[in-house]
């Protein structure tokens, strides 16, 4: 049993604007040291699947740095492997060939490698989906059901404005897919959600592609799942482990908390047996704490040298603390160096920014505060 | 076919270093862990990679098996190369002649096939016992100023310690003309660092020589240096400052790694310029509890500290749990510390469990010497283990500590 992985990196790029303005949603860093891709191809290479192809739309150039030959996540290979599928644009472009807005926009600009597949099914994951799933289990349920379509989907308590950023799923007692709401409104209590994983037969996946630009169909949610549930053997696999997506800013910041706030959550995704969650290695020094340091329930990447205080924070890879600094609440990316005195409360800082001595800067949990990549305060 | 190198590295990794006890029972000395993510080769490693050489052949003899895997395609230091990149070396069968590496000097001798294919002009011979950031380039440049047949890196030392080291007497101009090994009376400070760049033909004829000699203990030191300064070869010292540290015992290990920690180290691993590269295991980002106190200290990917952790180093994926207290101690990947045990001025080995309560080793001002606990041990609650001794599964069945 031969799978195609099929990684989608831009769709949700518009959730969180600050992060993505000039990276995709795959390569929005996360938990110290990820990217938010590297769970999602994690989930595939430990399951087994090892020729991934990621689509693009654009400011790729960060995800690309990230992923080069794949080497860090086992897919440099000969055979196979990871390939970047660039947006598609040929030359003499007209608006017939404009870039993607939806999923099943993006498969149609995919269409010629998409008819190359020899695969017998296809894995289709997004990006901005962080668990520890066994792809395995899910694709075995997929072959034996015979379903044409496989979605996980996790039972979650909605709520008038939670439901507003998920896609509910209907099913049967049995398992089988009725209704596909892309745009719920009122929808409550407890209901399965759409996790952005599906599972298909390469063959059904290359005619519904083709039937899609036969009929100028733009939407998988509307003209696909909806439109074809009653006919089709579309199932939903039921998935209970950890899950978060990231919605927007303060999800970001919700979700990243939750993590450093429980073992229990670390452990459902880090540290499940032979299921290791891979990353771009960076070859940095270990953590440096000096006598002056003070950390209190933080989670530290490799690379940083404390001289301060850090409360409830996320450091990334090398991110220096001054002495007599506190730090609290707070997300730094990469390289961020704080100066001495400086007080941080709810703030996220992207990459290589600088905080000089003495600034006091806070913003709130609904409401973190962010500073743009590089930026000097 | 072989692209020509300028010079090619033989890094000598075959030492048992039986003075580092249960380290190196079942790794070569190179192979010990250090400096929370790195192993000792990576300095010497990575020392190549950063001065521009990129062909190096790592002779092993003494347990391969670990060090062999951890090389592997050479990857981590950028060594996986369509020509040159690293190779590992071990002794092997030849048609004629089957043997072990019998000196140093032997085991270069046995791999003459592996530098001619590249035709180089100058052999680097290093070792893989010590920690150290050193451009190698600058040496080279410095062999070919002096149009030298080999030179010999060498590090000033204490006058009271020059006796333990090969002696170098120089002239003003740094050429050799004198090499004690051991002296009781030193005449200089210039000790051999180990570290011999010589003209590859040279050297080649001097090995073959060295060879047939039955007398020859095949070593460099004792044979191959004193051969060529007897026939007159210009042999030049190239004074080396900076840190330069071996680690083969158990105490200059430890001292090692205090080395790595202030806000000032003796040794620093932060610099940019000169990356110490090294094979990562995959590990999430290590966790401060609510109730750990960590200073002085370094703290590596995957660890769990919720305890007390000062003046120590922390290799990936160690857990210290609450109430543990851990100083001037040097603990190794996936080692656990339970609730309440006490770790001081100790070395603890990978895999090992210290149970709830034990007691390992005394502060270091006691004066009664650095505890190490083998790889792999299971030590029970409330297990006390006197300072300065020497754990393994014997000396646990001999103290009937189960």
């Amino acid at each position: 049993m031969s799978v195609q992985g099929i990684i989608f990196s831009n769709l949700h790029d518009k959730n969180i604007p600050e992060l993505t303005r000039r990276r995709t949603m795959a390569s929005v860093p996360y938990a110290c040291r990820y990217r938010l891709i590297d769970f999602t191809l994690s989930n595939m290479v430990n399951s087994g699947i090892t020729s991934v192809s990621v689509i693009t739309h654009y400011n790729y150039q960060s995800l690309m740095d990230h992923i080069g030959a794949g080497k860090d996540w086992d897919l440099a290979r000969r055979s196979g492997g990871i390939k970047i599928l660039p947006p598609y644009m040929t030359a003499f472009s007209n608006n017939q060939n404009a870039l993607y807005n939806s999923r099943l926009e993006a498969l149609k600009s995919v269409n010629y490698s998409l008819s190359r597949f020899t695969s017998d099914y296809v894995v289709l994951s997004d990006c901005d989906v962080i668990c520890n799933i066994d792809l395995n289990d899910m694709i075995n349920d997929h072959v034996k059901t015979g379903a044409d379509i496989t979605m996980a989907v996790k039972r979650v308590l909605l709520t008038k404005e939670s439901c507003k950023r998920n896609v509910v799923v209907d099913s049967t007692e049995d398992g089988r897919i009725t209704d596909v709401n892309a745009y719920p409104t009122n929808v409550t209590g407890y209901r399965d959600i759409n996790l952005n994983i599906l599972v298909m037969n390469r063959e059904y996946l290359q005619s519904v592609v083709l039937d899609a630009i036969a009929h100028g169909y733009t939407s998988f949610n509307r003209d696909v799942l909806s439109r074809n549930a009653s006919r089709r053997n579309y199932r939903i696999y039921k998935y209970d482990g950890y899950f978060a997506t990231i919605s927007s800013m303060e999800d970001y910041y919700l979700h990243s908390m939750e993590l450093l706030s429980s073992q229990e959550n670390r452990d459902l995704v880090f540290n499940v047996k032979n299921r290791p969650i891979y990353t771009k290695v960076r070859n940095s020094a270990p953590t440096k704490y000096s006598a002056s340091s003070n950390v209190r329930n933080s989670l530290v990447a490799d690379g940083c040298v404390i001289d301060g205080t850090v409360e409830n924070s996320i450091l990334f890879r090398g991110v220096k603390i001054g002495k007599g600094t506190t730090v609290k609440n707070s997300i730094l990316f990469q390289d961020t160096v704080t100066g001495e005195n400086v007080f941080l409360n709810c703030v996220v800082t992207d990459k290589n920014v600088v905080i000089r001595d003495g600034r006091i800067l806070s913003g709130h949990e609904s409401l973190p505060f962010f500073i743009e990549k590089g930026k000097m305060i | 076919m072989y692209t020509k190198k300028e010079c090619v590295a033989m890094l000598l990794a075959g030492g048992q270093g039986s003075r580092l006890y249960t380290l190196t029972e079942k790794t070569a000395k190179p192979a010990v862990p250090f400096g929370a993510k790195y192993r000792i080769i990576d300095f010497t490693l990575s020392n190549c990679v950063n001065s521009g050489i990129d062909t190096v052949g790592v002779l092993t003899q003494y347990q391969p098996l670990v060090l062999n895997e951890y090389i592997g395609n050479g990857q981590p230091w950028d060594l996986d190369r369509m020509n040159g990149g690293v190779m590992v070396l071990p002794p092997y069968q030849g048609s004629k002649s089957a043997d072990w590496y019998t000196g140093t000097a032997n085991a270069i001798y046995q791999n003459l096939n592996f530098i001619n294919r590249y035709d180089p002009d100058y052999v680097l011979v290093l070792s893989g016992d010590h920690i150290y950031k050193m451009d190698y380039s600058a040496m080279l440049d410095y062999h070919k100023k002096m149009n030298a047949a080999a030179t010999i890196a060498v590090i000033d030392v204490p006058i009271e310690q020059a006796s333990r080291f090969g002696i170098m007497n120089t002239e003003e101009d740094g050429r050799i003309f004198e090499f004690e090994e051991k002296p009781k009376e030193p005449k200089s400070t210039k000790a051999s660092m180990g570290i011999y760049i010589f003209n590859r033909k040279l050297l080649a004829d001097y090995l073959i020589a060295d060879e047939n000699d039955p007398n020859s203990s095949k070593d460099f030191g004792k044979n191959i240096i004193p051969a060529m300064l007897a026939a007159g070869e210009r042999m030049y010292a190239y004074s080396f400052s900076g840190y330069w540290k071996d680690v083969g015992t158990i105490q200059s290990l430890w001292e090692a790694h205090m080395d790595l920690l202030g806000d000032d180290p003796v040794f620093n691993l932060y610099d940019a310029d000169w990356k110490i590269y090294s094979r990562s295991s995959v590990r999430p980002p290590h966790h401060i509890g609510s109730d750990a106190k960590v200073v002085n200290s370094i703290v590596t990917e995957g660890c769990e500290v919720h305890g007390i952790v000062e003046n120590s180093v922390l290799f990936g994926g160690v857990k210290i749990a609450r109430g543990a207290y851990v100083r001037n101690s040097i603990i190794m990947n996936d080692t656990q510390i339970r609730e309440g045990a006490t770790v001081s001025y100790s070395i603890v080995d990978s895999d090992t469990e210290i149970g709830a309560g034990a007691c390992i080793g005394e502060a270091k001002e006691s004066g009664k010497g650095i505890t190490l606990i083998g790889s792999g041990l299971k030590l029970p609650h409330g297990a006390t283990i006197p300072a300065g001794d020497m754990v393994n599964e014997q000396y646990l069945a001999d103290k009937k500590i189960n």
